[in-house]
């Protein structure tokens, strides 16, 4: 086998021979795919160009800078570079307009020592207790937090983390975070719980199994929307779930149709007519419960209820996952049988409804501090004018979600920036691309640094602090 | 592609100058400010065509050989002590060189405070009670303008350049950035476990952008390692340090290897515990 070959870089005259997936001695030029590539250049992002297509990237020299002063084209802050202490100028502060209005863009990778990210992992398997702690590399860096509709869901990172533990605790946080920032796979484990490989995006591996489909809903809610397909073709049918365990004939949905009584048990906990709770423990079996053979949850049946020989029951996970079909022999035992296809069916299409399983990973972090002095000379008018939604936040051109109260701090899907928008410092803390779009007038209101105002033609063309090239790419929307 | 030197200014007046992988950031105070930056342009100009010139000799062992360009005889001068018993090659010294030329084009004029920042490897000059600040595995270090010391560097395999240790850096001080520079190099070698399950290495020739180490293996992983597998490398690390301190090679230098530190030398150099930065 013989190695990729380098290639020659001729930016300089030091004229690097880069291996594949390497960067030349510069760290500013890299060998990616067989083409030198500018690494981590100021980024506009292009909304012309975005029809859909993954981020694309090409450097300014291809792009026709028609829209240099246009609402198409927003100033990212990736690869702007950074300041710190902030009391100077952010490194871009860029004048444009949008709407016909005069508008400026703030752009600054700025340290938030702050942050942290929530991650949603689609799956109604436990993978812990509430409140259980998360590790990376043996070290805290979360916990367990609320579950969401099928999805489980963790909280990772934080000042207490990144600052309040040990080095090597601040360390590992700070690598998990970039790194699930940044889109990339991560293992996690759940302590008294599952090992978790996650990536902003991407399907969830549980215990090394891959989640492939997140629920159609809670075992009751499937009740709702199957029950008048079932209707005629089998006599019973109990869906299977950890949170919620639906069956048929005592289902509201089942008494609307005159679906009759089968004289079925469920062990459990009947919250209304055919839904119960915690028919079993949480677990990795069907539909979010520790079992694998469903019948474990049924008691006796009662021949004075309408159990009788011959009476048909399917049994069912909330994704389509687990299924089972049985007929009550002459003991009144149901007894395992060959799906009949009519019913297959009906399994297929709870499968097909499921959405595919996800993990997803908001980065969430406060821009307060010193951090808003880079914008403006008084850092109070900036918080009350992005609360009062005057000034936008966006962050590698992403809207973020501002929670509302005191301070910036701001929510916003990793998955949609460009990828490597985030790096870090090793305080620890994260570096993200933040830009405050806002309008002139207010932004000579609210004490702007009017003077560090260049038009976006001139960034393009002379580059900021950090250095001169910038590259284009369209935003995926 | 721009393949030359490029000038811009960042916040607080400081200068930086960029070509090719060079990175200068300059700070300069004191009444001849303004001809000392220029100065330090102008010699910038033809400092990488130059250095380029004699690629061929910096990338190999050094063995004597007379470098024509000022940069490259600094190189020369700052590894040559240290290649009597090492592998190493004038690249070593390269961005301590560097900075040291640039600080030299401007020490004709009238400065207070001058410092040159060349990636992390930075030469300096301070008169008066002036101090320079920066940062070490031990905490920040404040340098007094009474020490000697007008070098400091770093070096770990985690940095810019190939490393064959596995220290995660290694900072020393020295009289000049080169020697410090070179210095950092061969101790960041020196903290190493041969044969170590936990260390992951390639030959350099596969990574190297620009070929020196050849079929030398560099460090390219280090997996989480035992207390007495830490103690054992930075050992070895101390150990060689703690010659160049006596024979009066540099003046100090501090290690650090996940988590663990070690400083030898370092008399008269005060350093204060990393600033809260949030």
């Amino acid at each position: 086998m013989t190695a990729p070959a380098k290639i020659r870089c001729d930016a300089c005259p030091v004229m690097c021979y880069i291996a594949p997936g390497r960067a030349g001695a510069c760290d500013r030029y890299a060998n990616q795919d067989g083409q030198i590539i500018r690494v981590d250049p100021l980024t506009i992002l292009d909304r012309r160009i975005a029809k859909g297509d993954a981020v694309k990237p090409f450097l300014k020299a291809d792009w026709d800078g028609m829209s240099a002063s246009g609402d198409d084209v927003a100033v990212s802050a990736i690869g702007a570079g950074t300041t710190y202490p902030d009391y100077k100028p952010a490194p871009f502060i860029v004048s444009r307009q949008i709407d016909g209005v005069d508008a400026v863009t703030v752009v600054t990778e700025a340290i938030f020592s702050y942050c942290g990210v929530k991650v949603k992992i689609d799956t109604d398997r436990h993978i812990g207790r509430e409140t259980a702690t998360v590790r990376a590399n043996g070290e805290v860096i979360g916990h367990v937090m609320t579950a969401e509709y099928g999805s489980q869901m963790l909280s990772l990172g934080g000042v207490e983390h990144l600052t309040g533990g040990s080095k090597a605790e601040g360390r590992a946080t700070c690598a998990a975070l970039l790194a699930l920032c940044n889109k990339e796979e991560v293992e996690l484990t759940i302590d008294g719980g599952s090992t978790l490989r996650v990536a902003a995006g991407q399907p969830p591996v549980v215990d090394g199994e891959t989640e492939v489909r997140m629920r159609v809903g809670c075992g009751s809610a499937t009740i709702g929307m199957f029950a008048s397909q079932w209707k005629g073709h089998v006599d019973e049918v109990v869906v299977v779930d950890d949170h919620i365990t639906g069956v048929v004939s005592e289902h509201q949905a089942g008494k609307v149709i005159d679906w009759p009584d089968t004289g079925i048990r469920i062990k459990g906990h009947r919250s209304t007519p055919g839904r119960y709770f915690k028919v079993a423990e949480p677990g990795r079996g069907w539909g979010g419960t520790d079992i694998d053979d469903p019948l474990a949850i049924l008691g006796d049946w009662r021949p004075a209820k309408g159990a009788r020989p011959g009476l048909t029951l399917l049994m069912v996970s909330t994704t389509g996952e687990h299924a089972g079909y049985y007929v009550l022999d002459d003991d009144l035992v149901p007894q395992s049988k060959p799906m009949p296809e009519v019913l297959q069916a009906s399994v297929d299409l709870i499968a097909e409804n499921c959405e595919p399983a996800r993990a997803t990973v908001l980065f969430m972090g406060g821009a307060g501090g010193s951090l808003r002095s880079g914008v403006t000379e008084n850092p109070i008018r900036l918080t009350r004018s992005v609360q009062g939604e005057v000034t936008r936040v966006t962050l590698g051109g992403v809207p973020a979600y501002v929670w509302p109260g005191g301070g910036i701090t701001v929510m916003v899907d990793v998955a949609q920036l460009p990828d490597n928008a985030f790096g870090y410092v090793p305080t620890p803390a994260l570096v993200a691309p933040l830009e405050f779009t806002v309008p002139m007038a207010e932004y000579q209101a609210l004490g702007g640094h009017a003077g560090a105002v260049r038009d976006l033609q001139d960034v393009l063309d002379h580059g900021g602090a950090y250095g001169a090239d910038a590259q284009v790419i369209g935003t995926k929307e | 592609m721009s393949g030359r030197p490029t000038v811009g200014w960042l916040q607080g007046g400081r200068l930086h100058l960029q070509h090719g992988p060079i990175d200068l950031i300059l700070t300069v105070e004191g009444p001849g400010r303004t001809q000392a930056l220029q100065a330090a342009q102008d010699r910038f100009e033809t400092v990488l065509d130059v250095l380029v010139t004699e690629l061929d000799h910096l990338t190999v062992s050094y063995a004597g050989h007379r470098f024509q360009g000022p940069i490259a005889q600094r190189m020369a001068k700052a590894v040559a002590p240290l290649a009597q018993d090492h592998f190493v090659t004038p690249m070593a010294a390269v961005a301590g060189a560097v900075a040291d030329e640039v600080l030299a084009a401007m020490r004709p004029h009238d400065l207070n405070k001058t410092i040159v920042n060349n990636g992390g490897d930075v030469a300096f000059h301070l008169t008066d009670d002036q101090e320079f600040t920066s940062f070490s595995p031990i905490g920040s270090v404040v340098v007094p303008a009474d020490s000697p010391v007008r070098g400091i560097a770093t070096s770990g395999w985690r940095g810019r350049s190939q490393s064959r240790g596995i220290a995660d850096a290694v900072t020393v001080l020295a009289d000049t950035a080169a020697r410090a520079d070179a210095a950092a190099t061969l101790i960041a070698n020196a903290v190493d476990l041969p044969d170590h399950p936990a260390i992951t290495r390639v030959k350099a020739q596969a990574v190297e952008a620009i070929p020196q180490l050849g079929a030398r293996s560099v460090t390219s992983a280090v997996g989480a390692l035992g207390a007495s597998d830490r103690a054992d490398a930075l050992d070895a690390g101390q150990r060689y340090a703690a010659s160049l301190v006596a024979n009066g090679l540099i003046a100090g230098a501090a290690l650090l290897l996940q988590g663990e530190t070690r400083v030898t030398g370092w008399s008269g150099i005060a350093t204060r515990p990393v600033p809260d930065l949030s």
